[in-house]
């Protein structure tokens, strides 16, 4: 391979993070207009399975350096290892998701090949033989294209930017990067180390996601598990508004919005969220928004396409009854 | 130990839907300008970690001409010193400009006494890229923390420290010098007081500009076709049902049809 897109696959204990899968066949599509091949980049210690997996969703060519101290992420021995591996593929891009690791990795990455970086973009294409990536700033308010001066582009992607491909049977080539990670020069260590509960779904690879607001607030406990029953019926992920959190109805980490998570569902439920601006700035891109509000002048119903003006204390546990009959 | 915290100026968010193209072009905001509010959330840690280690502490922003209203609320809020840094010491340069004058201004500030630790918010309400700090980390050559929810100690110059990603959290170890970038879980804000804005109001603002600081120029990237996104133009369908269960049902079909769900 003379050219390749580099797409670095995060794992979590040998787990590859699946969003990823959606970029490397994003890099396939664009490989091939630009007359590349596409290399997956995986770094840990245990990540054989993971590997065949980036074959099967389209790798040309999987770069795996494993030592047992790579097991979880560390900026200072991954970023040495993708460098390298930038080199050895001859890369031309890298990327990764746009999840905390993905973004500080690219950006590491990007600054010290004097590369330029598209963060957080949610589009990638070809344009005159060479990639332009498509983001938002102002948080949504203003869309920019992002063409690269450098040899090498970068760029972070959002999930749920590119569709999820079906894995196939496929060929690809599995090689070992020989990885110098002395452990005596890594100065972070990693004291402690607890996974996030398994089983929850989490707000930015949802595809459905059912947000609770301050309407709770005449019994916000009872609220919560009513928007927490319709979201596990529908096998959604649970949100809120920042008016809920700061109420201490429920914590931080479902926070949707400008100082909470950026999400792009299929199906966004507000359920007694009043769409505030900075509400919308986390969930505007929704495909369908579907607005639960007792009050017909909420301007969530300015960007909502469904509504039900009523009791949510009433409705959401019609809704709850009714999917649970139809998604048997 | 000395601490450097990286604050930006940016558009009070209830009006970042009025900016027009016009204005994100020139960078000439009609905007009410603020400190962006994820700074803040770096700005109680600096003051709050000066309490708990006796360090001094110094705000940094790079901005537009005079722009140091972001500047003045972190010292109202409790910082020791602030430095602004003249734009044009990045000659409209990309981030890694930025990032190369911000790591040199750490360096100068803080009266050339070492700075050790520098403290970034989690990303800028109008940049939206998260990268300025990975950059500064990178130009000093540095460590990095992202995410960071707890500074749990500083003990013989090493930091203990807990950051969240989407997997999980960990504690970690880590010898000074560090870059960290704080999350919303760090600390509740403080409002400035009465005194502080008074304090803040007198405070003399150094600015570093091109012959202060060496700055190399690095344009790696062309933005183009900037343009506001069409609001989609929904018309909502509200459900008029005699019941909720009607309404529901309703609701559900639509769903059911549009293949969502
Ligand atoms: C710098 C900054 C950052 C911010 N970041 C965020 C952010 O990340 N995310 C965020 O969400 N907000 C954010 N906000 C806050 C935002 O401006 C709003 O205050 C917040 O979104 C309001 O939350 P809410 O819609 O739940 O509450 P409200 O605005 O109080 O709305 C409650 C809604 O519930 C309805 N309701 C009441 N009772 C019922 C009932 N029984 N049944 C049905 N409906 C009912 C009401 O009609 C109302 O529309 C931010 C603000 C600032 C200044
Ligand atoms: N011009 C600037 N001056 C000082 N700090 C900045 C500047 N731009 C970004 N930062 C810091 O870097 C963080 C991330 O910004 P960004 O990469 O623009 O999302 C911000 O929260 C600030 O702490």
């Amino acid at each position: 391979m003379t050219m390749t897109i580099l797409v670095w696959i995060e794992q979590n204990d040998g787990q590859a993070v699946s969003n990823c899968w959606e970029l490397l066949a994003k890099a396939k599509e664009l490989g091939r207009e630009l007359g590349a091949g596409v290399a997956a980049l995986l770094i840990g210690n245990d990540v054989g399975a993971a590997a065949q997996q980036a074959v099967s969703y389209g790798a040309d060519l999987v770069v795996a350096a494993t030592a047992s101290n790579l097991a979880h992420f560390r900026l200072q021995p991954y970023a040495a290892i993708a460098e390298q591996a930038v080199e050895r593929t001859g890369a031309v891009a890298f990327l990764t998701n746009a999840s905390i690791r993905g973004g500080v990795l690219a950006a590491t990455i990007a600054c010290r090949r004097n590369a330029g970086i598209a963060a957080n973009a949610t589009d990638l294409w070809v344009e005159d033989g060479r990639l332009v990536a498509g983001r938002t700033i102002y948080s949504g308010n203003i869309q920019a294209r992002i063409h690269f001066e450098s040899p090498l582009a970068v760029a972070s992607v959002r999930p749920r930017s590119f569709p999820m491909p079906a894995p196939a049977d496929a060929t690809g080539e599995v090689e070992n990067l020989y990885v110098d990670a002395n452990e005596d020069d890594i100065r972070l260590k990693i004291s402690d180390f607890r996974a996030a509960d398994a089983g929850e779904v989490s707000l930015t690879d949802a595809h459905i996601i059912v947000s609770g607001g301050r309407g709770v607030a005449e019994d916000p406990q009872k609220g919560f598990e009513l928007v927490g029953a319709l979201a596990s019926t529908m096998g959604a992920a649970l949100g809120a508004s920042r008016a809920a959190v700061d109420a201490g109805y429920i914590p931080y980490k479902h926070q949707v919005g400008q100082t909470g998570k950026t999400v792009r569902p299929d199906l966004y439920i507000a359920c007694g969220i009043s769409g505030a601006i900075q509400h919308l700035a986390g969930m505007g891109n929704s495909k369908i928004i579907v607005a639960i509000n007792k009050d017909a002048d909420a301007p969530i119903f300015q960007r909502a396409k469904y509504g039900i003006v009523d009791d949510l204390f009433k409705t959401v546990p019609a809704l709850t009854a009714e999917f649970s009959k139809r998604l048997k | 130990m000395n601490v450097a915290v990286l604050i930006k100026q940016t558009p009070d968010t209830a009006e970042l839907p009025k900016v027009t193209v016009a204005e994100a072009e020139s960078g000439e905001l009609q905007a009410t300008m603020v400190i962006n509010p994820w700074d803040e959330f770096a700005v109680e840690e600096a003051i709050d970690l000066s309490d708990r280690f006796g360090c001094e502490t110094v705000a940094i922003s790079l901005g537009r001409q005079g722009e140091v209203d972001a500047l003045k609320h972190a010292l109202a809020m409790g910082v020791d010193g602030a430095v602004h840094v003249d734009e044009s010491v990045i000659d409209g340069g990309d981030e890694w400009a930025t990032a190369e004058a911000l790591a040199a201004a750490v360096k100068k500030a803080a009266g050339g006494e070492d700075v050790e630790l520098v403290l970034a918010g989690k990303m800028s309400v109008d940049g939206n890229s998260g990268v300025i700090y990975a950059g500064v980390a990178c130009k000093l050559g540095w460590d990095l923390l992202v995410n960071v929810t707890r500074i749990v100690d500083i003990v013989d110059g090493t930091l203990i420290a807990e950051q969240v990603f989407e997997g999980g959290q960990e504690t970690v170890q880590v010898p000074l010098p560090v870059v960290i970038s704080v999350a919303k879980e760090i600390n509740e804000p403080r409002y400035p007081s009465f005194m502080g804005i008074r304090k803040a109001s007198r405070a003399a603002i150094p600015t570093l500009g091109r012959d202060d600081l060496d700055v190399g120029p690095s344009h790696t990237t062309r933005w183009t076709d900037l343009n506001k996104p069409e609001p989609e133009d929904v018309q909502v369908r509200i459900f008029e049902g005699a019941s909720v269960e009607e309404k529901a049902a309703q609701l559900a079909d639509a769903l059911m049809a549009e293949r969502v769900i």
